[in-house]
Protein backbone atom coordinates (compact mmCIF):
# COMPACT_ATOMS: atom_id res chain seq x y z
CA UNK A 1 0.00 0.00 0.00
CA UNK A 2 1.45 3.37 -0.99
CA UNK A 3 1.94 6.00 1.66
CA UNK A 4 -0.73 8.32 0.20
CA UNK A 5 -3.29 5.58 0.12
CA UNK A 6 -2.49 4.57 3.64
CA UNK A 7 -3.01 8.13 4.84
CA UNK A 8 -6.34 8.46 3.09
CA UNK A 9 -7.50 5.21 4.65
CA UNK A 10 -6.53 6.49 8.06
CA UNK A 11 -8.28 9.77 7.32
CA UNK A 12 -11.51 8.13 6.30
CA UNK A 13 -11.47 5.96 9.37
CA UNK A 14 -11.11 9.11 11.45
CA UNK A 15 -14.08 10.48 9.54
CA UNK A 16 -16.15 7.52 10.52
CA UNK A 17 -15.03 7.69 14.08
CA UNK A 18 -15.51 11.43 14.58
CA UNK A 19 -18.25 13.53 13.06
CA UNK A 20 -17.12 16.79 14.61
CA UNK A 21 -13.67 17.77 15.75
CA UNK A 22 -12.54 20.90 17.55
CA UNK A 23 -8.82 21.59 17.70
CA UNK A 24 -7.59 24.15 20.22
CA UNK A 25 -10.58 26.43 19.62
CA UNK A 26 -10.47 29.91 21.10
CA UNK A 27 -13.14 32.58 20.85
CA UNK A 28 -12.99 36.28 21.62
CA UNK A 29 -15.79 38.84 21.76
CA UNK A 30 -13.81 42.05 21.46
CA UNK A 31 -11.29 41.78 24.29
CA UNK A 32 -13.23 39.17 26.24
CA UNK A 33 -12.01 35.61 25.79
CA UNK A 34 -15.09 33.42 25.89
CA UNK A 35 -13.47 30.08 24.98
CA UNK A 36 -9.94 29.36 26.05
CA UNK A 37 -8.63 26.59 23.87
CA UNK A 38 -10.97 23.62 23.65
CA UNK A 39 -10.27 20.40 21.77
CA UNK A 40 -12.84 17.66 21.53
CA UNK A 41 -14.12 14.96 19.19
CA UNK A 42 -17.78 14.13 18.78
CA UNK A 43 -18.88 10.73 17.55
CA UNK A 44 -21.51 10.22 14.84
CA UNK A 45 -25.02 8.97 15.70
CA UNK A 46 -24.59 9.79 19.34
CA UNK A 47 -26.21 12.40 21.54
CA UNK A 48 -23.57 14.61 23.11
CA UNK A 49 -24.64 16.93 25.92
CA UNK A 50 -22.89 20.16 26.88
CA UNK A 51 -23.46 21.12 30.51
CA UNK A 52 -22.10 23.88 32.71
CA UNK A 53 -23.18 27.04 34.51
CA UNK A 54 -24.44 30.11 32.63
CA UNK A 55 -21.71 32.01 30.83
CA UNK A 56 -19.38 28.99 30.65
CA UNK A 57 -19.21 29.22 26.85
CA UNK A 58 -21.19 26.10 25.98
CA UNK A 59 -23.69 27.91 23.74
CA UNK A 60 -20.94 29.91 22.08
CA UNK A 61 -19.07 26.69 21.44
CA UNK A 62 -22.17 25.01 20.01
CA UNK A 63 -22.74 27.91 17.63
CA UNK A 64 -19.29 27.47 16.15
CA UNK A 65 -20.37 24.25 14.46
CA UNK A 66 -22.80 26.05 12.13
CA UNK A 67 -20.95 29.36 12.25
CA UNK A 68 -23.85 31.25 13.80
CA UNK A 69 -21.35 33.51 15.58
CA UNK A 70 -20.25 34.98 12.26
CA UNK A 71 -22.71 37.87 12.52
CA UNK A 72 -21.86 38.77 16.11
CA UNK A 73 -19.97 42.06 16.34
CA UNK A 74 -16.44 41.68 17.62
CA UNK A 75 -16.39 37.89 17.18
CA UNK A 76 -12.95 36.38 16.54
CA UNK A 77 -11.92 32.78 16.51
CA UNK A 78 -8.71 30.74 16.64
CA UNK A 79 -8.12 27.04 16.11
CA UNK A 80 -9.99 24.70 13.83
CA UNK A 81 -13.35 23.02 13.59
CA UNK A 82 -13.72 20.02 11.32
CA UNK A 83 -16.84 18.28 10.13
CA UNK A 84 -16.23 14.92 8.45
CA UNK A 85 -12.58 15.86 8.39
CA UNK A 86 -12.85 19.19 6.58
CA UNK A 87 -12.30 22.60 8.10
CA UNK A 88 -15.59 24.52 8.12
CA UNK A 89 -13.85 27.88 8.42
CA UNK A 90 -11.80 27.36 5.25
CA UNK A 91 -12.16 30.11 2.65
CA UNK A 92 -13.87 27.92 0.07
CA UNK A 93 -16.59 26.74 2.46
CA UNK A 94 -20.03 28.03 1.59
CA UNK A 95 -21.64 28.88 4.92
CA UNK A 96 -25.18 28.45 3.52
CA UNK A 97 -24.35 24.91 2.41
CA UNK A 98 -22.73 24.19 5.77
CA UNK A 99 -25.94 25.17 7.56
CA UNK A 100 -27.97 22.84 5.39
CA UNK A 101 -25.78 20.05 6.69
CA UNK A 102 -25.77 21.28 10.29
CA UNK A 103 -29.25 22.14 11.51
CA UNK A 104 -30.02 24.11 14.64
CA UNK A 105 -32.89 24.23 17.14
CA UNK A 106 -33.08 27.21 19.47
CA UNK A 107 -33.95 27.84 23.08
CA UNK A 108 -37.23 29.58 22.42
CA UNK A 109 -39.40 28.03 19.70
CA UNK A 110 -39.01 30.41 16.77
CA UNK A 111 -41.35 29.42 13.96
CA UNK A 112 -41.66 31.89 11.11
CA UNK A 113 -44.88 33.95 11.13
CA UNK A 114 -46.12 31.84 8.24
CA UNK A 115 -48.21 28.71 7.76
CA UNK A 116 -47.14 25.33 9.16
CA UNK A 117 -46.48 24.08 5.65
CA UNK A 118 -44.39 27.11 4.72
CA UNK A 119 -42.32 26.70 7.89
CA UNK A 120 -41.32 23.16 7.07
CA UNK A 121 -40.87 23.80 3.36
CA UNK A 122 -38.77 26.96 3.90
CA UNK A 123 -35.34 25.30 3.84
CA UNK A 124 -36.20 23.46 0.63
CA UNK A 125 -37.76 26.47 -1.05
CA UNK A 126 -34.71 28.65 -0.48
CA UNK A 127 -32.66 25.94 -2.11
CA UNK A 128 -34.80 26.54 -5.19
CA UNK A 129 -36.90 23.37 -4.93
CA UNK A 130 -40.39 24.08 -6.26
CA UNK A 131 -41.91 20.72 -7.15
CA UNK A 132 -45.15 20.68 -5.20
CA UNK A 133 -45.49 16.93 -4.84
CA UNK A 134 -41.92 16.68 -3.56
CA UNK A 135 -42.41 19.51 -1.06
CA UNK A 136 -45.66 17.99 0.20
CA UNK A 137 -44.07 14.62 0.64
CA UNK A 138 -41.07 16.04 2.48
CA UNK A 139 -43.27 18.19 4.74
CA UNK A 140 -45.34 15.15 5.64
CA UNK A 141 -42.36 12.90 6.35
CA UNK A 142 -40.65 15.60 8.44
CA UNK A 143 -43.77 16.23 10.51
CA UNK A 144 -44.18 12.48 10.98
CA UNK A 145 -40.62 12.17 12.26
CA UNK A 146 -41.38 14.65 15.04
CA UNK A 147 -44.79 13.06 15.73
CA UNK A 148 -46.62 16.24 14.84
CA UNK A 149 -48.30 15.07 11.64
CA UNK A 150 -51.45 13.66 13.24
CA UNK A 151 -51.94 16.84 15.24
CA UNK A 152 -51.62 19.28 12.34
CA UNK A 153 -52.35 17.40 9.11
CA UNK A 154 -55.67 19.21 8.65
CA UNK A 155 -54.25 22.63 9.53
CA UNK A 156 -51.17 22.81 7.34
CA UNK A 157 -52.22 26.22 6.03
CA UNK A 158 -52.88 27.71 9.45
CA UNK A 159 -50.34 30.00 11.08
CA UNK A 160 -47.58 28.23 12.97
CA UNK A 161 -47.93 30.85 15.71
CA UNK A 162 -51.29 29.33 16.68
CA UNK A 163 -49.60 26.11 17.85
CA UNK A 164 -48.69 25.49 21.50
CA UNK A 165 -45.09 26.03 22.64
CA UNK A 166 -44.27 22.34 22.57
CA UNK A 167 -45.82 21.90 19.14
CA UNK A 168 -43.91 24.95 17.89
CA UNK A 169 -40.64 23.45 19.06
CA UNK A 170 -41.39 20.14 17.36
CA UNK A 171 -42.28 22.12 14.24
CA UNK A 172 -38.88 23.84 14.45
CA UNK A 173 -37.22 20.43 14.64
CA UNK A 174 -39.27 19.23 11.67
CA UNK A 175 -38.22 22.33 9.75
CA UNK A 176 -34.60 21.40 10.43
CA UNK A 177 -35.09 17.75 9.44
CA UNK A 178 -36.74 18.72 6.15
CA UNK A 179 -33.41 19.71 4.59
CA UNK A 180 -31.86 16.40 5.70
CA UNK A 181 -28.88 17.58 7.74
CA UNK A 182 -26.44 15.08 9.22
CA UNK A 183 -25.89 17.02 12.45
CA UNK A 184 -28.48 18.74 14.65
CA UNK A 185 -27.40 21.31 17.20
CA UNK A 186 -29.85 22.03 20.01
CA UNK A 187 -29.43 25.03 22.26
CA UNK A 188 -31.48 24.32 25.40
CA UNK A 189 -34.43 23.16 23.29
CA UNK A 190 -36.76 22.42 26.20
CA UNK A 191 -35.98 25.23 28.63
CA UNK A 192 -39.09 27.17 27.57
CA UNK A 193 -41.41 24.15 27.63
CA UNK A 194 -43.64 22.38 30.14
CA UNK A 195 -42.70 18.88 31.44
CA UNK A 196 -44.99 16.99 29.06
CA UNK A 197 -43.70 18.78 25.98
CA UNK A 198 -40.17 18.30 27.30
CA UNK A 199 -40.71 14.55 27.61
CA UNK A 200 -41.95 14.42 24.02
CA UNK A 201 -38.90 16.26 22.74
CA UNK A 202 -36.54 14.03 24.74
CA UNK A 203 -38.18 10.95 23.32
CA UNK A 204 -37.79 12.43 19.88
CA UNK A 205 -34.09 13.18 20.40
CA UNK A 206 -33.55 9.58 21.46
CA UNK A 207 -35.17 8.35 18.24
CA UNK A 208 -33.38 10.81 15.99
CA UNK A 209 -29.88 9.69 16.88
CA UNK A 210 -30.21 6.68 14.59
CA UNK A 211 -30.01 9.03 11.66
CA UNK A 212 -28.36 12.15 13.02
CA UNK A 213 -25.48 13.28 15.19
CA UNK A 214 -26.99 15.40 17.95
CA UNK A 215 -25.28 17.95 20.15
CA UNK A 216 -27.43 19.45 22.86
CA UNK A 217 -26.76 22.25 25.30
CA UNK A 218 -28.78 21.88 28.45
CA UNK A 219 -29.14 23.42 31.87
CA UNK A 220 -31.05 20.43 33.08
CA UNK A 221 -28.70 17.75 34.37
CA UNK A 222 -31.39 15.09 34.61
CA UNK A 223 -32.04 15.72 30.96
CA UNK A 224 -28.39 15.29 30.08
CA UNK A 225 -28.21 12.03 32.01
CA UNK A 226 -31.46 10.76 30.44
CA UNK A 227 -30.80 11.37 26.80
CA UNK A 228 -27.09 11.69 26.11
CA UNK A 229 -24.39 9.14 25.39
CA UNK A 230 -21.52 11.48 26.14
CA UNK A 231 -21.39 14.58 28.29
CA UNK A 232 -19.00 17.51 28.29
CA UNK A 233 -18.71 19.79 31.30
CA UNK A 234 -17.67 23.37 30.57
CA UNK A 235 -16.56 25.95 33.08
CA UNK A 236 -15.37 29.52 32.42
CA UNK A 237 -14.59 28.90 28.78
CA UNK A 238 -12.75 25.66 29.34
CA UNK A 239 -13.65 22.04 28.80
CA UNK A 240 -13.20 20.51 32.23
CA UNK A 241 -14.25 16.96 31.56
CA UNK A 242 -15.65 14.98 28.64
CA UNK A 243 -16.57 11.34 28.92
CA UNK A 244 -19.37 8.79 28.76
CA UNK A 245 -22.48 10.28 30.37
CA UNK A 246 -22.68 7.40 32.77
CA UNK A 247 -19.15 8.05 33.98
CA UNK A 248 -19.62 11.81 34.33
CA UNK A 249 -22.71 11.40 36.47
CA UNK A 250 -21.56 8.52 38.64
CA UNK A 251 -17.83 8.77 38.89
CA UNK A 252 -16.38 12.01 37.49
CA UNK A 253 -12.61 12.42 37.39
CA UNK A 254 -12.50 16.10 38.35
CA UNK A 255 -13.66 17.67 41.54
CA UNK A 256 -15.22 20.65 39.73
CA UNK A 257 -17.42 18.32 37.71
CA UNK A 258 -18.53 16.51 40.82
CA UNK A 259 -19.29 19.77 42.61
CA UNK A 260 -21.40 20.94 39.68
CA UNK A 261 -23.42 17.79 39.12
CA UNK A 262 -24.10 17.37 42.81
CA UNK A 263 -25.39 20.94 42.89
CA UNK A 264 -22.72 22.44 45.10
CA UNK A 265 -22.35 25.34 42.67
CA UNK A 266 -23.73 26.57 39.35
CA UNK B 1 -49.01 64.70 57.10
CA UNK B 2 -48.69 68.16 55.74
CA UNK B 3 -46.14 66.99 53.23
CA UNK B 4 -48.38 64.29 51.86
CA UNK B 5 -51.19 66.80 51.32
CA UNK B 6 -48.83 69.11 49.53
CA UNK B 7 -47.64 66.34 47.26
CA UNK B 8 -51.19 65.38 46.39
CA UNK B 9 -52.01 68.97 45.56
CA UNK B 10 -48.99 69.18 43.29
CA UNK B 11 -50.06 65.94 41.67
CA UNK B 12 -53.52 67.32 41.00
CA UNK B 13 -52.14 70.62 39.72
CA UNK B 14 -49.89 68.89 37.26
CA UNK B 15 -52.69 66.66 36.06
CA UNK B 16 -54.88 69.66 35.24
CA UNK B 17 -51.99 71.46 33.53
CA UNK B 18 -51.32 68.29 31.52
CA UNK B 19 -54.92 68.05 30.36
CA UNK B 20 -54.82 71.69 29.32
CA UNK B 21 -51.62 71.19 27.31
CA UNK B 22 -52.98 68.08 25.64
CA UNK B 23 -56.16 69.83 24.58
CA UNK B 24 -54.48 73.07 23.49
CA UNK B 25 -53.32 71.81 20.11
CA UNK B 26 -56.49 69.87 19.46
CA UNK B 27 -58.79 72.76 20.32
CA UNK B 28 -56.87 75.16 18.10
CA UNK B 29 -57.00 72.69 15.23
CA UNK B 30 -60.72 72.16 15.78
CA UNK B 31 -61.37 75.93 15.72
CA UNK B 32 -59.32 76.25 12.53
CA UNK B 33 -61.11 73.39 10.83
CA UNK B 34 -64.46 74.74 11.95
CA UNK B 35 -63.65 78.11 10.43
CA UNK B 36 -62.50 76.57 7.18
CA UNK B 37 -65.60 74.40 7.00
CA UNK B 38 -67.88 77.41 7.46
CA UNK B 39 -66.02 79.30 4.73
CA UNK B 40 -65.56 76.55 2.22
CA UNK B 41 -67.92 73.62 2.58
CA UNK B 42 -70.67 75.24 0.48
CA UNK B 43 -68.21 75.80 -2.33
CA UNK B 44 -67.33 72.13 -2.77
CA UNK B 45 -69.14 70.34 -5.53
CA UNK B 46 -68.20 68.17 -8.48
CA UNK B 47 -67.66 71.21 -10.68
CA UNK B 48 -65.21 72.76 -8.22
CA UNK B 49 -63.15 69.58 -8.41
CA UNK B 50 -63.36 69.26 -12.20
CA UNK B 51 -63.02 72.92 -13.28
CA UNK B 52 -59.83 74.42 -14.69
CA UNK B 53 -58.39 77.58 -13.12
CA UNK B 54 -60.15 80.81 -13.98
CA UNK B 55 -59.95 84.51 -13.24
CA UNK B 56 -63.55 84.38 -12.04
CA UNK B 57 -63.68 82.78 -8.59
CA UNK B 58 -67.06 81.15 -9.11
CA UNK B 59 -65.81 79.40 -12.25
CA UNK B 60 -62.40 78.42 -10.94
CA UNK B 61 -61.70 74.82 -9.92
CA UNK B 62 -58.87 72.74 -8.56
CA UNK B 63 -58.66 70.18 -11.35
CA UNK B 64 -55.16 71.05 -12.58
CA UNK B 65 -53.74 71.40 -9.06
CA UNK B 66 -55.37 68.18 -7.88
CA UNK B 67 -54.07 66.26 -10.89
CA UNK B 68 -50.66 67.87 -10.37
CA UNK B 69 -50.65 66.70 -6.76
CA UNK B 70 -51.61 63.17 -7.76
CA UNK B 71 -48.93 63.03 -10.46
CA UNK B 72 -46.27 64.31 -8.09
CA UNK B 73 -47.39 61.95 -5.32
CA UNK B 74 -47.25 58.88 -7.57
CA UNK B 75 -43.87 59.76 -9.08
CA UNK B 76 -42.42 60.64 -5.69
CA UNK B 77 -43.51 57.24 -4.42
CA UNK B 78 -41.97 55.45 -7.38
CA UNK B 79 -38.67 57.27 -6.85
CA UNK B 80 -38.38 57.35 -3.06
CA UNK B 81 -39.71 53.88 -2.27
CA UNK B 82 -37.10 51.56 -3.78
CA UNK B 83 -34.22 53.89 -2.90
CA UNK B 84 -35.30 54.44 0.69
CA UNK B 85 -36.11 50.81 1.42
CA UNK B 86 -32.88 49.56 -0.13
CA UNK B 87 -30.83 52.06 1.87
CA UNK B 88 -32.62 51.05 5.07
CA UNK B 89 -32.04 47.35 4.41
CA UNK B 90 -28.37 48.02 3.79
CA UNK B 91 -27.93 50.08 6.96
CA UNK B 92 -29.91 47.71 9.16
CA UNK B 93 -28.92 44.28 7.86
CA UNK B 94 -25.68 44.52 5.90
CA UNK B 95 -23.45 47.34 7.13
CA UNK B 96 -21.06 46.60 9.98
CA UNK B 97 -21.85 48.52 13.15
CA UNK B 98 -18.72 50.69 13.13
CA UNK B 99 -17.88 54.40 13.25
CA UNK B 100 -18.73 55.00 9.60
CA UNK B 101 -22.16 53.46 10.11
CA UNK B 102 -22.76 55.74 13.10
CA UNK B 103 -21.78 58.80 11.06
CA UNK B 104 -24.11 57.74 8.24
CA UNK B 105 -26.89 57.15 10.72
CA UNK B 106 -26.58 60.52 12.44
CA UNK B 107 -26.46 62.34 9.12
CA UNK B 108 -29.56 60.64 7.78
CA UNK B 109 -31.41 61.72 10.91
CA UNK B 110 -30.01 65.22 10.35
CA UNK B 111 -31.29 65.24 6.77
CA UNK B 112 -34.80 64.66 8.10
CA UNK B 113 -34.49 67.98 9.90
CA UNK B 114 -33.20 70.11 7.00
CA UNK B 115 -35.74 72.85 6.12
CA UNK B 116 -37.70 71.94 3.02
CA UNK B 117 -36.78 75.15 1.20
CA UNK B 118 -33.16 73.96 1.17
CA UNK B 119 -34.30 70.86 -0.68
CA UNK B 120 -36.08 73.18 -3.09
CA UNK B 121 -32.83 75.02 -3.81
CA UNK B 122 -31.02 71.72 -4.27
CA UNK B 123 -33.74 70.54 -6.67
CA UNK B 124 -33.57 73.81 -8.59
CA UNK B 125 -29.83 73.48 -9.10
CA UNK B 126 -29.53 69.76 -9.72
CA UNK B 127 -32.76 68.66 -11.40
CA UNK B 128 -34.09 71.82 -13.03
CA UNK B 129 -30.80 73.31 -14.22
CA UNK B 130 -27.99 70.74 -14.37
CA UNK B 131 -30.15 67.82 -15.45
CA UNK B 132 -32.30 70.15 -17.56
CA UNK B 133 -35.64 68.83 -16.46
CA UNK B 134 -37.15 72.32 -16.24
CA UNK B 135 -39.96 73.10 -13.84
CA UNK B 136 -41.54 69.74 -14.63
CA UNK B 137 -43.50 67.14 -12.69
CA UNK B 138 -40.35 65.02 -12.82
CA UNK B 139 -38.13 67.69 -11.23
CA UNK B 140 -40.73 68.32 -8.54
CA UNK B 141 -41.05 64.63 -7.78
CA UNK B 142 -37.31 64.12 -7.52
CA UNK B 143 -37.11 67.08 -5.14
CA UNK B 144 -39.91 65.78 -2.91
CA UNK B 145 -38.46 62.26 -3.09
CA UNK B 146 -35.19 63.61 -1.67
CA UNK B 147 -37.16 65.44 1.00
CA UNK B 148 -38.97 62.33 2.25
CA UNK B 149 -36.10 59.88 1.72
CA UNK B 150 -34.72 60.27 5.27
CA UNK B 151 -38.18 59.69 6.73
CA UNK B 152 -38.64 56.56 4.61
CA UNK B 153 -35.19 55.27 5.61
CA UNK B 154 -35.64 55.92 9.32
CA UNK B 155 -39.13 54.40 9.50
CA UNK B 156 -38.15 51.37 7.41
CA UNK B 157 -35.21 50.74 9.74
CA UNK B 158 -37.50 50.97 12.75
CA UNK B 159 -39.83 48.43 11.18
CA UNK B 160 -36.94 46.05 10.40
CA UNK B 161 -35.58 46.46 13.92
CA UNK B 162 -38.94 45.41 15.33
CA UNK B 163 -38.66 41.96 13.72
CA UNK B 164 -37.41 39.65 16.51
CA UNK B 165 -33.82 38.44 16.24
CA UNK B 166 -35.05 34.87 16.60
CA UNK B 167 -36.56 35.07 13.11
CA UNK B 168 -33.20 36.04 11.62
CA UNK B 169 -31.48 33.27 13.59
CA UNK B 170 -33.99 30.70 12.38
CA UNK B 171 -33.64 31.76 8.77
CA UNK B 172 -29.84 31.84 8.80
CA UNK B 173 -29.71 28.49 10.57
CA UNK B 174 -31.82 27.01 7.77
CA UNK B 175 -29.12 27.98 5.31
CA UNK B 176 -30.72 31.15 3.98
CA UNK B 177 -28.47 33.91 2.69
CA UNK B 178 -28.87 37.47 3.93
CA UNK B 179 -30.91 38.47 0.92
CA UNK B 180 -33.16 35.41 1.23
CA UNK B 181 -33.72 36.26 4.89
CA UNK B 182 -34.56 39.86 4.01
CA UNK B 183 -36.84 38.90 1.15
CA UNK B 184 -38.66 35.89 2.62
CA UNK B 185 -38.80 36.85 6.30
CA UNK B 186 -37.94 40.43 7.22
CA UNK B 187 -39.79 42.34 4.49
CA UNK B 188 -43.06 40.40 4.88
CA UNK B 189 -42.85 40.66 8.67
CA UNK B 190 -42.14 44.40 8.63
CA UNK B 191 -44.40 45.25 5.68
CA UNK B 192 -47.05 47.00 7.78
CA UNK B 193 -44.49 49.15 9.56
CA UNK B 194 -42.74 50.11 6.34
CA UNK B 195 -46.04 50.98 4.70
CA UNK B 196 -47.05 53.14 7.66
CA UNK B 197 -43.81 55.13 7.46
CA UNK B 198 -44.14 55.60 3.72
CA UNK B 199 -47.73 56.81 3.90
CA UNK B 200 -46.86 59.30 6.64
CA UNK B 201 -43.91 60.53 4.56
CA UNK B 202 -46.12 60.91 1.49
CA UNK B 203 -48.79 62.77 3.42
CA UNK B 204 -46.06 65.21 4.36
CA UNK B 205 -44.99 65.45 0.70
CA UNK B 206 -48.51 66.22 -0.51
CA UNK B 207 -48.65 69.29 1.72
CA UNK B 208 -45.20 70.68 0.80
CA UNK B 209 -45.25 74.05 -0.90
CA UNK B 210 -41.95 75.84 -0.48
CA UNK B 211 -39.61 73.50 -2.37
CA UNK B 212 -42.00 73.29 -5.31
CA UNK B 213 -42.33 77.07 -5.51
CA UNK B 214 -38.53 77.32 -5.51
CA UNK B 215 -38.13 74.90 -8.41
CA UNK B 216 -40.70 76.92 -10.34
CA UNK B 217 -44.01 75.10 -10.05
CA UNK B 218 -46.63 77.57 -11.24
CA UNK B 219 -49.73 78.93 -9.61
CA UNK B 220 -51.53 79.11 -12.90
CA UNK B 221 -51.36 76.13 -15.25
CA UNK B 222 -54.04 75.96 -17.91
CA UNK B 223 -54.07 72.16 -18.21
CA UNK B 224 -53.45 69.13 -16.06
CA UNK B 225 -50.09 67.45 -16.78
CA UNK B 226 -50.17 64.67 -19.33
CA UNK B 227 -46.52 63.62 -19.10
CA UNK B 228 -43.72 63.77 -16.55
CA UNK B 229 -42.05 66.63 -18.41
CA UNK B 230 -45.09 68.94 -18.25
CA UNK B 231 -45.26 71.95 -16.00
CA UNK B 232 -47.57 71.60 -13.07
CA UNK B 233 -49.17 73.08 -9.99
CA UNK B 234 -50.16 71.37 -6.75
CA UNK B 235 -52.97 71.95 -4.25
CA UNK B 236 -50.98 73.88 -1.61
CA UNK B 237 -49.65 76.28 -4.25
CA UNK B 238 -53.15 76.78 -5.58
CA UNK B 239 -54.35 77.54 -2.06
CA UNK B 240 -51.52 79.97 -1.48
CA UNK B 241 -52.29 81.70 -4.75
CA UNK B 242 -56.01 82.07 -4.03
CA UNK B 243 -55.43 83.40 -0.54
CA UNK B 244 -53.30 86.24 -1.88
CA UNK B 245 -56.12 87.41 -4.20
CA UNK B 246 -58.27 90.34 -3.03
CA UNK B 247 -61.72 89.05 -4.14
CA UNK B 248 -63.78 87.35 -1.45
CA UNK B 249 -64.75 84.54 -3.83
CA UNK B 250 -61.18 83.31 -3.92
CA UNK B 251 -61.04 83.11 -0.10
CA UNK B 252 -63.98 80.73 -0.32
CA UNK B 253 -62.17 78.77 -3.00
CA UNK B 254 -59.05 78.56 -0.85
CA UNK B 255 -61.08 77.28 2.10
CA UNK B 256 -62.70 74.66 -0.10
CA UNK B 257 -59.33 73.55 -1.46
CA UNK B 258 -57.95 73.37 2.09
CA UNK B 259 -60.81 71.05 3.03
CA UNK B 260 -59.93 68.76 0.16
CA UNK B 261 -56.20 68.82 0.97
CA UNK B 262 -56.91 68.07 4.65
CA UNK B 263 -59.23 65.28 3.60
CA UNK B 264 -56.45 63.71 1.54
CA UNK B 265 -53.90 63.87 4.36
CA UNK B 266 -56.37 62.64 6.99
CA UNK B 267 -57.35 59.69 4.83
CA UNK B 268 -53.68 58.85 4.23
CA UNK B 269 -52.89 59.07 7.95
CA UNK B 270 -55.95 56.96 8.71
CA UNK B 271 -54.71 54.25 6.36
CA UNK B 272 -51.29 54.45 8.02
CA UNK B 273 -52.77 54.04 11.51
CA UNK B 274 -54.86 51.11 10.28
CA UNK B 275 -51.81 49.28 8.96
CA UNK B 276 -49.81 50.05 12.08
CA UNK B 277 -52.46 48.54 14.35
CA UNK B 278 -52.88 45.51 12.15
CA UNK B 279 -49.13 44.95 12.04
CA UNK B 280 -48.55 45.41 15.75
CA UNK B 281 -50.91 42.54 16.49
CA UNK B 282 -48.83 40.15 14.47
CA UNK B 283 -46.02 39.69 16.98
CA UNK B 284 -48.07 39.79 20.14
Amino acid sequence: MSKDKKESVIESSIKRKYKLQAKDVKVWYGDFMAIKGISMDIKPNKVTAFIGPSGCGKSTFLRLFNRMNDYVDGFKMGGEINIDGSNINAKDINVELLRKQVGMVFQKPNPFPKSIFENVAYGLKIQGLKDKAFLEERVESSLKQVALWDEVKNDLNKSALALSGGQQQRLCIARTLAVEPSIILMDEPTSALDPISTAKIEELIYKLKDKYTIVIVTHNMQQASRISDNTAFFYLGELIEYDKTNKIFTNPEKEQTENYITGRFG
Amino acid sequence: MNNIRKNRLKDQAFKIWGIFCTLLGLVLLAVFIGNILVDGIMRIDWEFVMNLPSRKPEKAGIYTALMGSIWVLLLTTIIALPVGIAAAIYLEEYSKKNKLATILEVNISNLAGVPSIIYGLLGLEVFVRIMEMGASVLAGSFTLALLILPIVIVSTREALKAVPKSIRDASFAMGASKWQTVYHQLLPASFGGILTGIILALSRAVGETAPLIVIGALAYVPFAPSSVMDEFSVLPIQIFNWITRPQHGFVENAAAAIIILLLITFVMNGIAVYFRNKWQKKFK
